[in-house]
């Protein structure tokens, strides 16, 4: 190789490696800042009013940011579902919400409603499910997401008046305002024990866990 | 022996190496979305990579022709971007409504160097090695 071709190769395999410490770097100091804000400000969390499966004693909290309306959301469910049920008893499960799609904010206050009749879960796996239906980017039908709730034996009409509940709207805000504050610009952001994940991806949500189960 | 031409052309290809990972950087590591004039600006510095590369070896003066019509697009896209952060031109003017305002500054270091900024300086140093590059190997080819 002549000296000229070393010094490119050298030069291009320098900057490449600056690239990827740059990034580490900046990586790393991105989820200590996460963590500093989560532990100053541990109440905006995870909120009273927060939807969530299991009791508060448990040693491991997953706080998600979610978007009924977004795909990777609706993608991740399932799977979020399964690590929960595989770990039955041992961790608490959080729901917030990080309202980023035209139609998120309907959809939250129909939840919303639907939490009022005891059926909040059924409905967002429902909504998860029949996402490419209603929430197609393209050509989004946000009214069809009535012609479901009926399977679940919900009363439409009352929650046609109590997702207009003034309440509701206050928590938006509230959850908005708590995004911004931990920095959730993408959904779904998840934090185990108040830590962010970091990088994103099922196997390091799991790897997490198992790290927070095992501490 | 590396001659002067070489050592032009060779700065000119670290410069749009620097860009490129570094317009990549802003957007994939620090997750700054890009607007549609830093797409334009994109478009034109990223094959310099790979164009100017490949006229260094063997090095090459057809390279010249090639690289500076994009180099040229690329710096009159990051000019109009300058002038739209600089309100010479008004926001409302600019061709982009959607995601992403041309006008929103994302870096502000001592006050005026934003990533436009950073877009003409680097478009402005290839197109100013380019024609250093140029003249050199002009120069070294008719001593010879």
């Amino acid at each position: 190789m002549s000296n000229q071709k070393k010094l490119v190769a050298v030069t291009a395999i320098v900057l490449i490696a600056v690239f990827f410490v740059a990034t580490y770097l900046f990586k790393d100091a991105k989820v200590k800042e996460t963590e500093k804000l989560v532990s100053n400000n541990r109440a905006s969390l995870i909120r009273d009013y927060s939807p969530s499966q299991g009791s508060a004693m448990l040693k491991v909290t997953l706080v998600e940011f979610l978007d009924p309306e977004c795909e990777s959301c609706a993608f991740f469910h399932p799977l979020v579902k399964e690590i929960l049920s595989r770990y039955e008893g041992r961790i608490r499960y959080v729901v917030r919400y990080a309202p980023f799609h035209p139609n998120s904010k309907f959809v939250i206050k129909i939840l919303s409603a639907a939490r009022l009749q005891n059926q909040y879960w059924e409905t967002l796996d429902l909504l998860f499910k029949k996402l490419p239906e209603w929430g197609s980017h393209h050509n989004p039908q946000p009214q069809l997401v009535w012609t479901y709730l009926p399977e679940l034996g919900l009363d439409i009409e009352r929650i046609k008046v109590d997702m207009n509940d003034e309440g509701i709207m206050k928590m938006i805000d509230q959850e908005i305002e708590d995004g911004n504050t931990f920095g959730v610009r993408q959904t779904p952001t998840f934090f185990v024990n108040g830590r962010p994940l970091r990088s994103f991806g099922l196997q390091q949500l799991e790897d997490a866990i198992k790290d927070a189960l095992a501490e | 022996m590396t001659s002067k031409s070489f050592n032009y052309l060779f700065l000119g290809w670290v410069v749009s190496v620097i860009a490129t990972l570094g317009s990549l950087f802003f957007s994939e590591v620090i997750g700054y979305a890009p607007c549609s004039l830093c797409w334009y600006q994109r478009i034109f510095m990223y094959p310099l990579v790979l164009v100017l590369a490949k006229g260094l070896f063997p090095l090459d003066q057809k390279v010249y022709g090639f690289s500076l019509p994009l180099a040229l697009v690329g710096w009159v896209f990051a000019l109009y971007h300058n002038l739209l952060h600089w309100n010479i031109i008004p926001e409302n003017a600019a061709p982009c409504r959607q995601g992403v305002a041309c006008s929103t500054v994302y870096i502000d270091w001592l006050g005026f160097v934003t990533i436009p900024l950073l877009s003409l300086v680097a478009f402005s140093m290839v197109i100013i090695l380019l024609f250093l590059f140029n003249r050199n190997f002009t120069r070294e080819n008719s001593n010879v």
